[in-house]
């Protein structure tokens, strides 16, 4: 069944990409709607999760939303599709999300036989290790011959093996179908540590009884770079993602925030303060949008940094560290290309 | 010396045969191995509902707004609580509720006189419920009319969404079931064939299956741009798949009446039309009732599968809730409230099939 499901979407897929084109299509629709139509996770901690009051949270959320706010000056301008992981793509091609901002992976295969282009990356993450702080260790090379939780049928095993081989150690896997039960057994003492995506180990901790007595451990052993898809064939929609992206990964280099930017744009005479904030230079005309663009997501959304820490940093329970997602200035791998 | 010409008083049963002493030695130790058997199942209920009520009741929190309140070490209601509007009408506007209880409210008013003896204009009730009902719950739901703000189904949700897609799902499959059986049972070919066909085909795949492809692959096989509901979509592939089954629960009510009574009818001079609605429908129907409700309750289960296609139903809404960074770590409680209310739902409709079979009984026991 599954064999047969996945040829005949590969099949249908390939029939939509080759007779649709959207070239130019996906600004002009999301403008005559009034909203813009996201395709975020059904729920995942810190990415996107509706609060109690039914409102959707996250930083693929807020991508969004920064999104929303660069091409309608209105950051509030969004519907939110939640998508499982099997309909994302499909949502995507079939034109009822205009943008998929859902913890995906860019990988080769998806980025070239979907029909997908990927706009950056909104979150560098990476499978790591966490360990209980009686254990003393403090480099995932010094767990030579430990237990291992791992949630089953996951690349998570596939990439633990690896590391091992690589390293010349050895390991005993524990595997558990849920994640729940991956954590209940950690918590029990099972195993020595637990490994599964960064972003994912940090919201496994908060659910241990006492999670101060945890620790991640520093290494990323696989290469995950999440990040928002646009339809392949829309250059001027990519563009438009992939800058709002680099926009704010900006304001954060220059020091603007949401907290400062009315009187940045008033007063800064930093030329990439004032190109950024649309005071001088290419403005908004390259993408097809207000000069204020990248202003309006700033002021209505943050900066990069300020995404960050409200929804996965430390101003949430999640208290992930930067790591690689601080600026390539400040040790990270966030790199923006200058707006000018 | 005198005659006792009374009787001498009975003396009482003695007191190891009467009483709660008497039940427990009839019942619970008339030998052995019940004895044994009695102290086994009494251990296992003692070593599990023990820590079940420690945990549910006596250490349990019920009040308060955050995580910060349970502090008790044993369940966190105040999750379910902080959560509870949101798990009856999912992503629906809060000012907008008032339609969805109105919606419910009336149609438990309708449905109260159906269930009282005295009532005599049950059928145009009924009627109205399945034909007019319907488009008012619409109207209330949706809006976009009579001054009504609109709601995209995409805002339905938690228990609200549940109801809505097992009510349609029952109220559409037991008539098209009908109509099914009728044909798999009808001496015209092509209806026959026709019948046999969907019937056999739908029940052929499962329903994760119908549900992933009117959601996944429907859509692009659709022209670009049409957008057809995702709500209606499921619904539509929940019928469909329902009435397969409906239909050959009813094919097992009419299999099982006896020629004479087809032959009587015919005898009489009634129609096709007439036989089955006056003889053979109303007996075969009261026949497979436990099985009509056990596929209503194996639907009203179902529905749950919604969740992998992004509709969230009860138990989607509270799996939701699990990501809450706020709210992580709180999966038992929400499960253990999702059972209670599916539970409450299922034996209210078993409880309602075993009146039914006995009002509807006429003596002739099979």
């Amino acid at each position: 069944m599954k064999k047969f499901l996945a040829t005949t979407s590969a099949i249908a897929i390939c029939a939509v990409i080759s007779t649709t084109a959207f070239a130019g299509a996906t600004l002009e629709s999301v403008k005559k709607k009034g909203f813009l139509q996201c395709g975020v996770s059904t729920g995942l901690p810190g990415f996107s999760s509706a609060d109690d009051k039914g409102k959707w949270t996250g930083l693929d959320v807020d991508t969004c939303r920064a999104v929303a706010a660069a091409v309608f000056g209105d950051a509030g301008k969004v519907k939110y599709s939640p998508l499982t992981a099997k309909e994302r793509f499909t949502a995507l091609q079939s034109g009822e999300v205009d943008l998929l901002v859902r913890n995906t992976t860019w990988t080769l295969t998806r980025d070239s036989s979907l029909g997908l282009n990927f706009a950056g990356v909104n979150y560098y993450d990476g499978q790591g290790f966490l360990v209980t702080k009686d254990l003393g260790v403090k480099s995932a090379l010094e767990l030579d011959g430990a237990s291992f939780c791992i949630q089953a049928g996951t690349t998570t095993e596939l990439n633990l093996a690896d590391y091992f081989r690589a390293n010349k150690m050895t390991y005993t896997p524990i595997t558990f179908d849920k994640s729940d039960e991956t954590v209940k057994a950690f918590e029990a003492g099972r195993c020595d540590a637990l490994t599964s995506d960064q972003s994912q180990l940090y919201s496994l901790r908060i659910q241990l009884k006492d999670p101060s007595s945890a620790m991640v451990l520093p290494e990323v052993i696989s290469k995950e770079p999440l990040g928002p898809v646009v339809r392949q064939g829309d250059d001027e929609w990519l563009n438009i993602v992939k800058w709002v992206l680099f926009a704010a990964l900006n304001a954060e280099e220059y020091g603007v925030s949401s907290k400062n930017v009315d009187k940045m744009a008033a007063s800064s005479k930093d030329p990439n303060v004032r190109r950024l904030l649309g005071q001088e230079g290419i403005k908004g005309k390259g993408l097809g949008l207000s000069d204020t663009w990248a202003a309006n997501v700033v002021k209505q959304v943050g900066n990069y940094g300020e995404m960050f820490e409200r929804n996965v940093g430390q101003d949430s329970p999640l208290k992930i560290s930067r790591g690689l997602n601080a600026l390539w200035s400040k040790g990270g791998i966030q790199y923006a290309p200058p707006i000018r | 010396m005198s005659l006792h010409k009374e009787p001498h008083p009975d003396l009482p049963p003695p007191m190891t045969s009467v009483g709660v002493i008497g039940w427990l030695r009839k019942n619970l130790f008339s030998s052995a191995p019940n004895t044994v058997l009695t102290l086994i199942v009494a251990y296992l209920i003692y070593i599990s509902a023990v820590p079940l009520v420690q945990w549910a009741l006596i250490d349990a929190d019920w009040v308060g707004d955050s995580r910060d309140a349970c502090t008790g070490g044993g369940a966190c209601w105040v999750f379910v609580s902080v959560r509870f509007d949101q798990f009856m009408y999912g992503f629906y506007p809060e000012s907008e509720y008032w339609r969805v209880n109105l919606a419910f409210g009336l149609l438990v008013a309708l449905m109260v006189p159906l269930f009282l003896e005295r009532f005599q204009r049950k059928g145009w009730l009924s009627a109205f419920i399945l034909f007019i009902y319907p488009f008012i719950a619409y109207t209330l739901f949706y809006g976009g009319s009579l001054g009504l703000k609109e709601v995209e189904t995409s805002l339905w949700g938690g228990l609200m969404l549940t109801l809505v897609l097992s009510g349609v799902g029952i109220v559409a499959s037991l008539p098209i079931g009908i109509v099914l059986a009728l044909g798999r049972r009808s001496s015209m070919p092509i209806v026959k064939a026709a019948s046999v066909v969907f019937i056999e085909f739908w029940r052929g795949v499962p329903l994760i299956t119908v549900l992933f492809m009117a959601s996944v692959m429907l859509p692009l096989f659709l022209p670009e741009g049409t957008h057809f509901d995702k709500l209606l979509r499921a619904m539509i592939g929940i019928v469909l798949f329902q009435s397969a089954y409906m239909a050959e629960v009813v094919r097992g009510g009419l299999q099982a009446i006896p020629k004479g009574q087809y032959e009587a009818a015919n005898a009489l001079g009634l129609s096709y039309w007439k036989t089955m609605g006056l003889i053979i429908l109303p007996q075969a129907l009261k026949l497979v009732i436990p099985g009509i409700v056990n596929t209503f309750i194996a639907l009203f289960k179902d529905t749950t599968l919604v969740l992998i296609i992004g509709l969230f139903d009860l138990l989607a809404m509270i799996q939701t809730a699990f990501t809450d960074p706020k709210w992580l770590g709180f999966s038992i409680e929400g499960y253990v409230f999702a059972a209670l209310v599916f539970w409450v739902f299922c034996f209210g409709m078993s409880r309602y099939s075993q009146s039914l079979e006995r009002k509807l009984h006429t003596g002739h026991a099979r």
